[in-house]
């Protein structure tokens, strides 16, 4: 049972689709924290290169999540840090006053490793810090460490590039020129995709290396990302790594977005064969098999309503299209910004569902939509911040759409839903875990 | 001035001990941050955020906003927020950024107040202290405007607990058993801060006989209410069985006598140079030591690593807060008792004993967190 802690409740309500706007459907406002966790952040982010080590320079609050977050994992021998104190930013001592943690870090270490990544914050470059004068000197004093520009910078995260697309681009930039050996990377994606799917399986049938930095627990085979030939990404938000990589490497970037739409499948999948110069293989057999896989899905829900979340998968709208075109009664959807790869899918619900419910995640008024939940198991959920706002124990545990790609992808979809729909999960315990996929101590 | 650490944790920070001291109380809290400050303390320092609702926001500071001086939208998005939900009172906090650029909390929280109605308190924090900063700071102010005498009808002595928050008890639970020990002592319960009472229950907290303090986030409102009722404090835990008998006196001392008395610090005895240390919060660590002491006899020193009154530190004590610091430190020592995040600088030859601290390492050794409060201490 949920207590509240004082304070007049006003019952958050969502919106109809036919009455948002895109791409904000609700004003900004306060921020609340919904306690769905499954989200990566940059340490967790970081941590994907192998041997690698953290260390982070911020205020003491800044640095609280990124050391908890390292703690849970288990792997606090990876991430140092250096706090700031008041004194500290108007000295004209931040250069190095890092340069010299650095140093004490590593010379506390039994073993230096190949490649540190260096996070500063929002305060050092308020401040005007010379990173560029801090990276040269570590190089100089350490060498044969790797030394990288990381950033924690929240405040600027609508300055430029967002704190996560400048992780996976900065997490690339060791990578030096090499010879080609045709082969092909997946990168910017926080897991490695299916061996199953058809995406590694049109790589591995035409006789090419994939790598995927999931996979890898050596330095070396890090590095080695740079004899391939071409960049595949499947999210946004890598498209900048593969920019800089295709710029540095003459790495060729292929831009094949994750999607909830057949034709749009089948094209990334043409425009994949067409790079790798082979024929596009007859998928027909996958279709059919992600199709018949939803209809499954649809018999097993029978008219149950779904909700599905901004996090649980890239284009949420397309993903909600296809459900409700394939007999799945999805009423709501939890959402704070639509990104323009969404905006078709958003305007074919508009016209052909008017009554869909938009609810956002962070307005103010979310703290109390779970404790005024009526609904407790009612709905099926995609994504745990649906779950936890719609109070149901029956989703599908999904985050950043792990492990679902292609046709493939939504025939895991679909299984899982059926799965979702027999077996309720422990919400409060699945949801709260940090960083879907990766180690926690709880 | 550097202060860094190859492998150890670190506490939370000011603006986190300000949210979890004035979660309970129907007040709206608001960090003045980009992100990143709700979702590291609604995941990592707040047993409570599943369960209990409670209005701790984060204004959502981009870099615009902060270079630009546009305090104008942080003024209306918590004004509209409030109007909407109706706190009791309002709190807004400063973070790193609002400290660079100046930001003057205090005339904000007057415009905001006057704006709508709700009493508002600016809190100056900066995300760059500990939480003791934080929570001290919000329970002096809970005690300055919201503490008075009703003129309570009493049958035996009032004890009221201040300096109670999850990051240093961790569950209701612990604060409950020291309510049940009170009890047992002849004494009457009174009202906390800020752990199981509500923002009008402090509209008797001048009624009190006597202030417990348990922990040193709670020493500075026991001065305000020194000052204002002339309620005197004792400060300590009432761990193991011994020393909560010792404590029991004390609180009887102070009423009598009308002094305060700072219990958990009198660890003066056989303890100079002991070999044994407990790390951490000035008056968990302080009573745990005197527990220890008095139930095995072994002599037992603290290791403050927090921001403390001098008071709270006994002669025998030390000060240390940095990592390479405490490891030199922790390698003279034949026993630590420690958050286990501590346990990567302890020596092998060392025995370990794991004392987690919420302020330190979260959630990770939640579950493991043990109740102290008036029996026999089993580690």
């Amino acid at each position: 049972m949920l207590k509240k802690a004082g304070g007049e409740l006003t019952a958050p309500t969502g919106i109809s689709i036919k009455d948002a706007q895109f791409p904000r459907p609700f004003d900004t406002g306060l921020e609340y924290s919904p306690p769905a966790r499954g989200d990566w952040n940059i340490v967790h982010i970081g941590l994907l290169i192998p041997q690698s080590h953290q260390i982070y320079f911020c205020a003491q609050g800044c640095l609280r999540g990124v050391v908890q977050t390292t703690a849970e994992m288990d792997a606090m021998d990876r991430l140092s840090w250096a706090y700031l104190c008041d004194e500290d930013y108007a000295d004209g001592s931040m250069e190095y006053n890092i340069i010299d943690s650095v140093a004490e870090v590593i010379k506390r270490m039994e073993q230096r490793p190949p490649c540190i990544l260096v996070f500063l914050s929002c305060m050092h470059l308020f401040a005007g810090v010379d990173f560029d004068m801090i990276i040269e000197e570590l190089e100089s004093r350490f060498g044969g460490i790797d030394f990288v520009k990381c950033y924690m910078t929240p405040t600027m995260r609508f300055s430029g590039l967002a704190p996560v697309p400048t992780m996976y681009k900065q997490m690339f930039v060791p990578l030096r020129e090499s010879e080609k050996d045709g082969g092909v990377n997946i990168i910017g994606y926080n897991w490695a995709i299916d061996e199953k799917c058809e995406l590694s399986e049109i790589i591995k049938g035409a006789g090419v290396t994939l790598r995927q930095l999931p996979l890898f627990d050596k330095y070396e085979q890090y590095l080695d990302m740079a004899k391939s030939s071409v960049n595949i990404t499947i999210i946004p938000e890598a498209a900048s790594a593969a920019e800089d990589l295709e710029e540095r490497l003459g790495q060729k970037h292929l831009y094949l977005p994750v999607s909830w739409d057949f034709e749009k499948i089948k094209d990334n999948y043409a425009r994949l064969c067409s790079v790798l110069d082979i024929p596009l293989p007859d998928l027909s057999q996958r279709e059919a098999e992600a199709k018949a896989a939803l209809s499954r899905a649809a018999q097993k829900l029978d008219g149950r309503p779904v909700a599905v979340d901004f996090m649980a998968a890239h284009k949420p709208f397309e993903m909600c299209a296809l459900l409700l075109e394939n007999g799945i009664n999805v009423k709501r959807i939890f959402i704070d910004l639509i990104s323009g790869e969404d905006e078709q899918a958003f305007e074919f619900i508009k016209k052909n569902h008017p009554d869909f419910e938009i609810f956002p995640t962070v307005n103010s008024s979310m703290r109390f939509f779970a404790s005024n939940c009526d609904t407790e198991n009612e709905y099926l959920a995609i994504g745990q911040k649906a779950a936890y706002f719609c109070c149901t124990d029956y989703f599908v545990d999904l985050v950043g759409a792990k492990d679902m790609y292609g046709f493939d992808g939504i025939k895991k979809l679909a299984e899982s839903i059926i799965d979702a729909a027999e077996d309720p999960k422990d919400r409060r315990t699945v949801i709260q875990h940090k960083g879907m996929g990766c180690q926690s101590c709880l | 001035m550097i202060h860094y650490a190859k492998i150890i944790s670190c506490y939370t920070a000011d603006t986190s001990g300000v949210c979890s001291a004035l979660y309970e109380l129907g007040g709206m809290v608001v960090v003045h941050d980009a992100s990143g400050c709700n979702s590291t303390y609604a995941t990592h320092d707040e047993p409570r955020w599943y369960d209990m609702d409670s209005m701790i926001y984060i204004s959502g500071l981009t870099e615009i906003d902060a270079v630009m001086g546009n305090d104008e939208k942080f003024i209306d998005d918590v004004c509209e927020s409030a109007e909407r939900l109706k706190p009791k009172f309002i709190a807004i906090c400063g973070s790193p950024m609002p400290a660079m650029t100046g930001t003057d909390f205090d005339a904000l929280a007057m415009i905001i107040e006057s704006r709508c109605g709700i009493p508002t308190h600016a809190m100056h924090t900066n995300g760059m202290k500990s939480y003791l900063v934080g929570a001290s700071q919000a329970f002096e102010m809970l005690a300055q405007n919201y503490c008075g005498k009703a003129g309570r009808a009493k049958t035996k002595p009032v004890v009221n607990i201040l300096g109670a928050t999850p990051l240093d008890l961790s569950r209701q639970q612990i604060v409950d058993s020291v309510w049940e020990w009170l009890e047992r002592c002849g004494f009457e319960k009174g009202c906390c801060m800020a752990m199981g009472s509500r923002l009008e229950d402090y509209q008797s907290a001048g009624d009190a006989d006597c202030n417990l303090v348990v922990s040193s986030s709670g020493l500075a409102a026991a001065k305000v209410l020194k000052e204002k009722f002339g309620t005197p404090y004792v400060v300590g835990l009432p761990f193991g069985k011994e020393y909560a008998e010792v404590l029991k006196g004390d609180i009887e001392k102070a009423i009598a006598e009308k002094a305060d008395i700072i219990s958990c610090a009198q660890r003066a005895e056989n303890a100079d140079g002991a070999k044994s240390v407990i790390v951490g919060e000035s008056v968990y660590a302080g009573s745990l030591a005197r527990a220890v002491q008095m139930q095995t006899g072994r002599p037992v020193r603290v290791i403050h690593t927090l921001d403390t009154d001098d008071e709270l530190v006994a002669a025998v004590d030390k000060r240390l807060a940095d990592e390479d610091k405490l490891e030199e430190e922790f390698s003279q020592c034949e026993c630590v008792y420690a958050d286990p995040l501590f346990k990567p600088i302890v020596s092998n030859e060392a025995e370990f004993t794991a004392i987690p601290h919420e302020a330190f390492s979260g959630r990770c050794f939640r579950k493991s967190i043990k109740n102290f409060v008036d029996r026999e201490l089993e580690f």
